[in-house]
Parts: C-alpha cells; structure tokens; sequence
C-alpha cells in the first residue's frame, strides 16, 4: 500500500468522527460544522442544508451522468463532476446560497449560513 | 385495409431497412413529411434529385470522454458513424454536430473529437454547443475551437445551395425547471437575419436541445422557443435539427418540421421514464441500432427537403 494514503486515510477517519460529533451536537441546537450532500438519481441529497459560517459543503456524483454545482448568485462553481468526484466550498459568510446542476437546471438546492 | 396493400407496405419497409440498417427516409413536400422507400426515391423522376446526394450529414451527441457501461468505446462508435458518411456514395457538402461534442468540457476530449472527426472526407464542419460542452464557466474550451464562426456568440447563420442555416445556441441560460433558452439578444438577432428573406427560402435551424417541448420534467424543450417559431411560420419549408435526447423524435407543425437526432454516443430513456435523462444500458447486440446519423438531401430544389436517419446496425 502506498504510504501516501495513510494522511487521507486518517483524514477521512477524522471527518467521519467530526460528521459524528457534529450530528450529535447539532441534535442539542446547532447546525452542522460540515455537510456532505449526494447527488443521485438527478437530485441532491439533502437539497436543502443549515451550516455555520467557515463550514465546507461537500458534493459527491453518485450517478453515471456527469453533475455540476453553480451557485445562482455566482459566489461558487464546479467543473463537471464524473461519477464519484467530489467538489467543496467553504461558506465565510452568512446568507441563503440557491444552487442548480447547470447541466441539468431542474436539480436545485440551498445552503443556508448561520 | 386489403393484405395486398399490407404486403406492399411491408415490402416497401422492408426496402428501407436495406438502404442502412434501420435508415428511413422523409421527404418534405408542401410542409409535410411523407416517408417514402429509398428505391422510388432514387428514380429519377422529373425535379427530383437523387436522394443519393445529401445536402449535409447531422452528427449529434457524440460525448467523446464518456466511458460508463451504457458504452465504454464512444470513440469506436463515432468512427463507425463517419464510416457511414464516408462511404455514402457522394459526399454531402457538408457536416453539422448539434452539440455534446464532450462529456466534460475537457481539453482532451475536444482534442480527440476534433481528431477524430477531422477523418470525416467532408471537411466543412459547423458546430453548435450542447451543454456538457459548456460546464467550464466562461465557455472557453468550445469558443477556443469552434467560436470562430459566430465571434464567440455562440449563433450565426450561413447559406449553402439555395438553403439558408441557422445555428442556434439555448444551452447557455436555463429556465428555472430546466428549460432551455434563447434569450432575447439572439431572437432579436434572428429577426433581423431573417428581415427581407424571401419566404420560399427553404430554411434549417439547428440547436443542441429540442426548439419544442418534449418532456418539460426533464427540461427537453426550449422555454423561449415559441417566439423564435413565430418569425419562422412564412417560410414555406423550414426544418428544426436538434439533438441532446439521444432518440429520434419527430414532429410537424404547418410547414415546420422538427426532428431530433440519435447520438453516437449512447442511447436515454424514452421521456419520463426512470429517475432522469441518464445514460441507458442495452444489451451489446442493441446499441448499435439506437446509435447513428441524419441525413438531408434535397429532394425538389429549393423548396423540399429529405431527411434520413441511418443507424450504426
């Protein structure tokens, strides 16, 4: 095995420990410090996410199709996504974010920012 | 019906089968598409040209980059289908590619289309962008290779034999349900390209995603399009080429005739069926008859058209 591999490794170790915490603290009052959603089926899973201002958002394309993420307002952008690429974005400030599929504009979102 | 005239029927179809797989040929007479076997066709009745002698090839959907199940060789199948064009007997004048040249927008796909259909022995290529064409923000990739001809707009329109085409571009802004769309810089443009043009000018509009409402859920229609019909109504022959559903669909509207073409890439759902416009998985021994090209001749110059779509098997 490649040596290389043990940081991301652990780092996926660490994310899954921190989505953990991070879901078992938010069922006491706040949102989540990071958000994965999925894109599967042609729609986004959840579609709609509360997260605290300096949190990543994670996309991931579960489908054969490829996917983007383009926020209306322009604030983000993702190349097209190929089956099981991801894209992140850090949110720094607080607001509502809609975002589509440019390539299939029916797929839609939020990320509200606390 | 008698069963003579069944028979006929069947004999006739099964004429068209012969002449390319599963090729059937229409032709536009008056505003109507009739679909007719190729071998009256190609008698040589008076004012009629030999359909052997296309106008121009539509090539559509060939997502070069595309490497899933639904079909792995996207290379491969584009070659077959210029193979087809190659080895008609007489060349058409010139090639059209409704869009997806890519899959991605890549650097590397657009080079390797590029190559690819660069084998085609017609040289004259005109393009419009699909929408996986234009995935990088400022659509660079595309305009970069194929701007040239519209100064990066993405619109433009030529004349070829009597016949004026216009290439149109709706993949750019969306409706918010996914609609395609024009917009109103390019409508007010094709008014003005269309301003004192005779209206027996036989005319072809082509575009990635279809100029009419196929199945709204799945954004396959243009949500502007009706606007850009309405200056299209007092032409006597106009023919709407589009691609992106990767299934031929056809429909007449008075003189207008619209039609989309099958991909080479790989083939999706029928409208609403299943969770999205996906790649469709088919058995090996399928694919090739739900992959393929369009032709069009001209059949009674100037004012009719023949189209034929002729699949990989």
């Amino acid at each position: 095995m490649n040596p290389a591999k043990y940081p991301k490794l652990r780092a996926a170790a660490s994310l899954t420990l921190l989505g953990l915490l991070a879901t078992a603290y938010q069922a006491y009052a706040a949102p989540p410090a990071a958000a994965q959603i999925e894109i599967k089926n042609f729609m986004f899973t959840p579609n709609a996410v509360t997260i605290k201002a300096g949190s990543t958002v994670t996309w991931s394309n579960k489908d054969d199709e490829p996917h983007t993420v383009v926020s209306d307002a322009g604030v983000f952008r993702s190349a097209a996504m190929d089956t099981d690429e991801t894209f992140s974005f850090t949110f720094d400030k607080p607001g509502t974010y809609h975002f589509t599929c440019s390539i299939h504009p029916r797929m839609i979102g939020t990320i509200t920012v606390e | 019906m008698s069963d003579d005239i069944l028979l006929q029927s069947r004999r006739k179809a099964l004429k068209c089968m012969a002449y390319g797989g599963a090729g059937t040929l229409f032709v536009l007479t008056g505003g109507v598409f009739t679909p007719v076997d190729l071998a009256l066709a190609a008698n040589d009745k008076p004012g009629l040209a030999r359909p052997g002698k296309p106008l121009f090839v539509q090539i559509s959907d060939t997502h070069i980059g595309f490497n899933k199940d639904a079909n792995p060789d996207v290379s491969g199948t584009l070659k077959q289908s210029i193979d087809i064009v190659n080895a008609m007997p007489e060349q058409p004048a010139l090639i059209i590619h409704t869009g997806d040249i890519t899959h991605l927008s890549k650097p590397a796909e657009f080079d390797l289309a590029q190559q690819l259909l660069s084998g085609l022995r017609t040289t004259e290529l005109h393009t419009v962008p699909g929408e996986h064409d234009t995935t990088d923000a400022s659509v660079t990739e595309y305009f970069n290779r194929f701007g040239k001809a519209s100064d990066n707009k993405g619109y433009y329109s030529f004349d070829h034999a009597g016949v004026h085409f216009i290439a149109l571009i709706n993949v750019l802004q969306f409706k918010p349900g996914g609609l395609g769309t024009l917009g109103s810089d390019q409508l007010a443009w094709v008014a003005a390209d269309l301003k004192g043009r005779s209206s027996s000018t036989p005319i072809v509009v082509f575009a990635h995603m279809p100029l009419w409402t196929i199945y709204e859920p799945w954004g396959w229609g243009t949500g502007d399009a009706d606007q850009l019909m309405a200056q299209l109504r007092r032409f006597g022959s106009v023919t709407v080429l589009n691609g992106h559903i990767h299934q031929i669909v056809q429909k007449v509207e008075g003189n207008i005739t619209f039609h989309t073409a099958r991909a080479t890439a790989y083939p999706q759902p029928l409208p609403g069926d299943g969770p999205g416009p996906g790649p469709l998985k088919v058995a090996a021994d399928q694919l090739p008859k739900m992959l393929g090209v369009s032709s069009v001749s001209v059949v009674k110059h100037p004012s009719a058209l023949a189209l034929t779509d002729t699949a990989l098997a």
